[in-house]
């Protein structure tokens, strides 16, 4: 399982991958960040269609370990996370560190890029907004309706 | 021989803020056959909030990434994406 509702572990996602063959382990936690473009964050709403990004996390952890000779552990958050919470967690255990490195890199790229989770940002001034959500999207705020656009990044 | 049938019912997903402009994040609906994504998408710009969506969401049918002339056929689970924000 690549979701979970809980805190990840990084000790644990170690644990997966560390072995005797492996000399470069490179990791990459996200984090929720107190910011976003100039506005004070308060916590972060993750929600996700399970059952598709479970599948796309699968596909994108083989694509790495079939392109460099790696071992990938990977997790994200769902739910609710307060500032400081770890949302993303991709560890990539390989002989040598370019390939660990370039491993790690591609699958946060692909996981941000492809896997079907949203994430909602709860300001502290209390308006509410879908991350990304540009045409189509919407900010709520006591009923308000208007649209806004928003860059995704961890 | 079979008979082809006149309609095709599918489910509809909605995630994040698309449930939110149509205030559901599962329906049905039932189409006349044969029926594409686009048909889908027209039949929830029908629904209240609906005309929000923007006019080519990302979609997936049966967890799979599809384009809007793929066909529908009886079952299928249609999940209409928001742009995605995970990480």
């Amino acid at each position: 399982m690549y979701l979970t509702a809980d805190a990840i572990n990084l000790g644990a996602l170690l644990a997966q991958v560390q072995s005797p063959r492996h000399g470069g382990i490179a990791s990459f936690l996200g984090s929720v960040r107190d910011h976003q473009g100039g506005r004070s964050v308060l916590r972060l709403e993750y929600s996700a269609y399970d059952p598709m990004a479970e599948a796309e996390c699968g596909r994108i952890v083989r694509e790495a370990e079939s392109q460099w000779d790696c071992v990938i552990a990977l997790k994200h958050r769902t739910g609710t996370l307060q500032i400081g919470d770890v949302a993303v967690a991709v560890v990539a255990a390989s002989a040598h560190r370019d390939e660990a490195f370039a491993a790690c890199r591609y699958v946060i790229e692909e996981v941000k890029r492809r896997v079907p989770i949203w994430k909602r940002e709860i300001f502290v001034d209390g308006t509410v907004e879908w991350v990304g959500a540009g045409a189509g999207g919407q900010r709520s705020s006591g009923g308000d309706h208007s649209v806004t656009s928003q860059s995704a990044e961890s | 021989m079979t008979a082809v049938a006149s309609t095709v019912t599918i489910r509809v997903l909605l995630f994040a803020s698309y449930a939110e402009l149509l205030g559901s994040d599962a329906l049905e609906i039932m189409l006349e056959n044969p029926a594409r994504v686009s048909d889908a998408l027209e039949r929830l710009r029908a629904f209240p909030g609906g005309d929000r969506l923007p006019p080519k969401p990302l979609c997936a049918l049966n967890l799979t990434q599809v384009e809007q002339d793929t066909v529908l056929r009886v079952g299928d689970e249609l999940a209409i994406l928001p742009p995605l924000s995970g990480g």
